[in-house]
C-alpha cells in the first residue's frame, strides 16, 4: 500500500517537472504583451477594448485564432528585471525612453521590419530619431508628455503662477507637492537653476541638492501617484506631475478646488514607445499587433483613456478627438510639436553612468534624511 | 471602569473597521475622486464587470488559491500522518524544522531563491520560457505546505491510538481504518489547515510577483501594476465584493461550527 502511494506521489511530482519543461510550446498563436497598467483602453467607461478588438481583428483578416496575454508592469526597473532574469518572454513591451536606449545597447531588442507597420507613416517626424533610438530602429512612439506644474487657483495667487518658482514659494509652506524619486525631483531644481538634467559632473548635482534642501521646509510630502488624491480634494495647492495626469485629477476635483496648469520652461520629456524584446517568440505578430495600435480607432480610443498626448498624426488630427478632448485641453497637453524634437533631445533624462546613478541616490537619501 | 473598557474595545473596533468602511462608502461614489464623495451610484460595480482584464484575473487567483489550497492540504495532511508515526523522535523533530522553515523564511527570500530555481531548471531542459501557472502553483503549494503541516499534526497528537488499531483489529485494512477512523478524528485540523492554506494563497504578493510567468497575473499584482496612473474605484467596488463574500463565507462556517459543537455536547 506505502508503496503504491509513494508511486503515486513520485509521479505527480514527475508531471509537474514536465509542466515546467512543456511550456512555451502552445498550439494556438499567443501573443504576450507587457504593458504599463492602466495604460490601454479596456472598454471601461464606453471606450473600446482594444485587446479584444485585436483578436477580432486579426480573425477576420488572417483567418486565424489569436489569444493576447495581457500583462502589466508599474515601472521602467521592474520590467527590465523580470525580462532580464531570461524567465519569461514577451512578444510586445512598451518602455520609456531612457530604457529603450539602455536596452537596445544590451542587445534586448529587436530591430522591426516596418513593412509589416505600414502605419508608421503617420508618426510625426518630430518624434523620429531621437535619442534613444537615432536610427528608429528598435521603437515605434505610443504616447509622450511633459511635466507641468498643477495648482489649486483658490488658494494660489495667479501672479504667483508661472516659472518653477512657485514651488520655492515661502507663501505657500506646507502646501507643496514633490516628486517622491530621485530623477525627478532634482530635475526640478536642475531646470530652475538652468543646469543639465543629464550633467556627469559631481558638482552641478551638489547644487540642485543646496536647491532642494532649501524647498525641503516648504514641503509638504514627498509623492508619487498619492498626488491624485491630495490635488483633488485640496490637501495641497501645488505639485508637480505630467498633464495627462492633471486633466484626471480635474475630472475628480472637489467642489471648492479649482485646478489649474502651467508648464514651466524648461521641462522634463518623456516617451513611452512599443518595442520587441529578444525573447520574443513571434515578431511577425508583434509586428502586426504594433501596426494595428497605430490605426485610427484603438490609437484614438487609448490616447483618450490615457489623456496623454499621442505622436501619431491619426489621433491629434482626428476633428473627433479634437472635440471629445475640447480646446483647452488640446492646447494644454499638445503645445508646440515642431519644437519637440529640439527640446526632447535637450532637456530630456538620459541614461547615466551606474557611478553616476549611485552617487545622485546617495545624495537624495540625505534630503531625504534630514 | 466599565466605561472606560467599553470606550477601549469602541476605539479598537473603528481602528479595526474603518479603513474598510471608507473603502466600502467610496465604492458608491458617484465620481472618479477617491477622496471626495459626490454623490451615490453603482457606476464602478458595472465598470467593474465590464473590465474583462481585472475579471481574468480575479478568476486565475481564485483558480490558484483553489488548486494550491488543495493540493497542499493532500499533501500536508499525507506528510502530517506520515510524521507522526516516525518512532527516531531526533529524526521526526529534524523533519518537523524542516517543514517550518517556509513559514519562517521571508517571502521575499522564498520568492526569488524559488524564481532561480526555476529558471535554472527551465534552462535545464531548453525551455525558453521558464515561468507559468505551473510555477506559480508549485511556489503556493510549497508555502502553504507547513500551515497545513502545523495545524494537522497537534490533532493527529491529541487523537486516541486505539481508536485506528482498534479498527485494524476488527479487520478493517490500514488505509480503510485511516479513513474511518483516523480521518474524521483530525478532520477539523484538515479543514482549518485548507482554509489558512486558501486564504494565504488569495492575497500573497511577493512570491507571485517573483514567479509569475506571461500573462498569468493575479488580482494583488494587478493592483499593484495601477500605481502608475492611479488605482480606480473599480478596486474599490471589488475589494467590497470580496469582503462581504468572505464575511458570508465566515458566518456560514461559524453555524456550521456552532452547530456541531451542540451535537457533540449532547452526546
Amino acid at each position: 500500500m506505502k508503496k503504491c502511494i509513494s508511486l503515486v506521489l513520485i509521479l505527480a511530482m514527475v508531471l509537474a517537472l514536465a509542466m515546467l519543461a512543456g511550456c512555451g510550446k502552445t498550439e494556438t498563436q499567443t501573443l504576450n504583451v507587457y504593458n504599463w497598467g492602466e495604460y490601454i483602453s479596456d472598454g471601461s467607461e464606453d471606450s473600446l477594448d482594444t485587446i479584444k478588438a485585436f483578436e477580432q481583428w486579426y480573425e477576420e483578416t488572417y483567418k486565424k485564432k489569436v489569444k493576447v496575454n495581457y500583462s502589466t508592469f508599474a515601472s521602467n526597473e521592474d520590467m527590465y528585471a523580470k525580462l532580464s532574469s531570461g524567465a519569461v518572454s514577451y512578444d510586445v513591451i512598451v518602455p520609456s525612453d531612457y530604457m529603450i536606449a539602455r536596452m537596445a545597447s544590451e542587445n534586448m531588442l529587436l530591430p522591426l521590419d516596418f513593412n509589416n507597420i505600414p502605419n508608421y507613416q503617420y508618426i510625426n517626424d518630430s518624434f523620429r530619431g531621437l535619442y534613444y533610438d537615432p536610427d528608429n530602429k528598435y521603437s515605434v512612439p505610443y504616447t509622450y508628455n511633459m511635466v507641468g506644474i498643477i495648482y489649486n487657483a483658490n488658494v494660489v495667487d495667479e501672479a504667483d503662477a508661472g516659472g518653477w518658482d512657485l514651488i520655492w514659494n515661502e507663501k505657500y509652506a506646507g502646501n507643496i507637492l514633490q516628486f517622491n524619486n530621485s530623477r525627478d525631483a532634482f530635475a526640478t531644481a536642475q531646470y530652475k537653476l538652468g543646469l543639465d538634467v543629464n550633467s556627469e559632473d559631481k558638482s552641478t548635482w551638489d547644487e540642485a541638492l543646496a536647491e532642494l534642501k532649501k524647498q525641503a521646509p516648504l514641503v509638504k510630502s514627498y509623492v508619487m501617484d498619492e498626488i491624485y488624491n491630495m490635488m483633488e480634494s485640496g490637501e495641497a495647492a501645488i505639485g508637480v506631475y505630467y498633464a495627462g495626469d492633471y486633466f484626471t485629477m480635474l475630472d475628480a476635483q472637489a467642489e471648492n478646488v479649482d485646478l489649474r496648469f502651467y508648464y514651466p520652461e524648461p521641462t522634463n520629456y518623456f516617451v513611452d514607445a512599443m518595442c520587441i524584446p529578444s525573447c520574443c517568440q513571434n515578431k511577425e505578430l508583434a509586428e502586426i499587433f504594433i501596426n494595428f495600435m497605430l490605426s485610427e480607432e484603438p490609437a484614438i480610443a487609448n490616447a483618450e483613456y490615457t489623456y496623454y498626448a499621442s505622436p501619431n498624426s491619426i489621433v491629434y488630427e482626428n476633428a473627433g478627438y479634437q472635440e471629445d478632448l475640447g480646446e483647452e485641453t488640446i492646447a494644454i497637453l499638445y503645445p508646440g510639436i515642431e519644437e519637440f524634437k529640439e527640446k526632447y533631445n535637450t532637456y530630456a533624462y538620459r541614461n547615466m553612468s551606474n557611478d553616476m546613478l549611485d552617487y545622485i541616490n546617495t545624495l537624495w537619501e540625505t534630503l531625504k534624511i534630514n | 471602569m466599565k466605561t472606560a473598557s467599553k470606550i477601549y474595545t469602541a476605539l479598537i473596533m473603528i481602528f479595526l473597521f474603518a479603513p474598510i468602511a471608507i473603502l466600502l462608502v467610496f465604492s458608491f461614489n458617484a465620481s472618479k475622486s477617491l477622496s471626495v464623495f459626490s454623490g451615490f451610484s453603482l457606476n464602478w460595480y458595472k465598470e467593474l464587470f465590464k473590465d474583462t482584464e481585472t475579471l481574468r484575473s480575479v478568476r486565475n487567483t481564485l483558480i490558484l488559491a483553489l488548486s494550491a489550497s488543495v493540493i497542499s492540504t493532500i499533501l500536508g495532511t499525507a506528510a502530517a500522518v506520515g510524521m507522526d508515526k516516525l518512532r527516531n523522535r531526533a529524526f521526526h523533530a529534524t523533519l518537523e524544522t524542516v517543514t517550518n522553515i517556509p513559514m519562517i523564511n521571508p517571502d521575499i527570500i522564498t520568492g526569488i531563491s524559488l524564481m532561480l530555481m526555476f529558471v535554472f531548471v527551465g534552462r535545464l531542459f531548453g525551455a525558453a520560457t521558464s515561468l507559468n501557472f505551473g510555477t506559480m502553483l508549485i511556489a503556493h503549494i510549497t508555502f502553504c505546505l507547513p500551515y497545513v503541516i502545523l495545524q494537522v499534526l497537534p490533532k493527529l497528537r491529541q487523537m486516541d491510538r486505539s481508536l485506528p488499531e482498534a479498527a485494524m483489529d476488527l479487520g478493517c485494512t490500514p488505509l480503510r481504518a485511516f479513513f474511518k477512523a483516523t480521518l474524521p478524528e483530525i478532520m477539523p485540523g484538515i479543514v482549518t489547515g485548507l482554509l489558512m492554506a486558501f486564504t494565504l494563497s488569495l492575497d500573497d504578493f511577493v512570491i507571485s510577483y517573483f514567479t509569475a510567468g506571461n500573462g498569468f497575473q493575479t488580482l494583488p499584482i494587478r493592483i499593484y501594476n495601477m500605481t502608475k496612473k492611479t488605482v480606480t474605484p473599480k478596486m474599490y467596488a471589488l475589494a467590497t465584493i470580496i469582503f462581504f463574500v468572505i464575511l458570508t463565507l465566515l458566518l456560514i462556517s461559524n453555524t456550521i461550527d456552532t452547530d456541531s459543537d451542540k451535537k457533540g455536547s449532547g452526546k
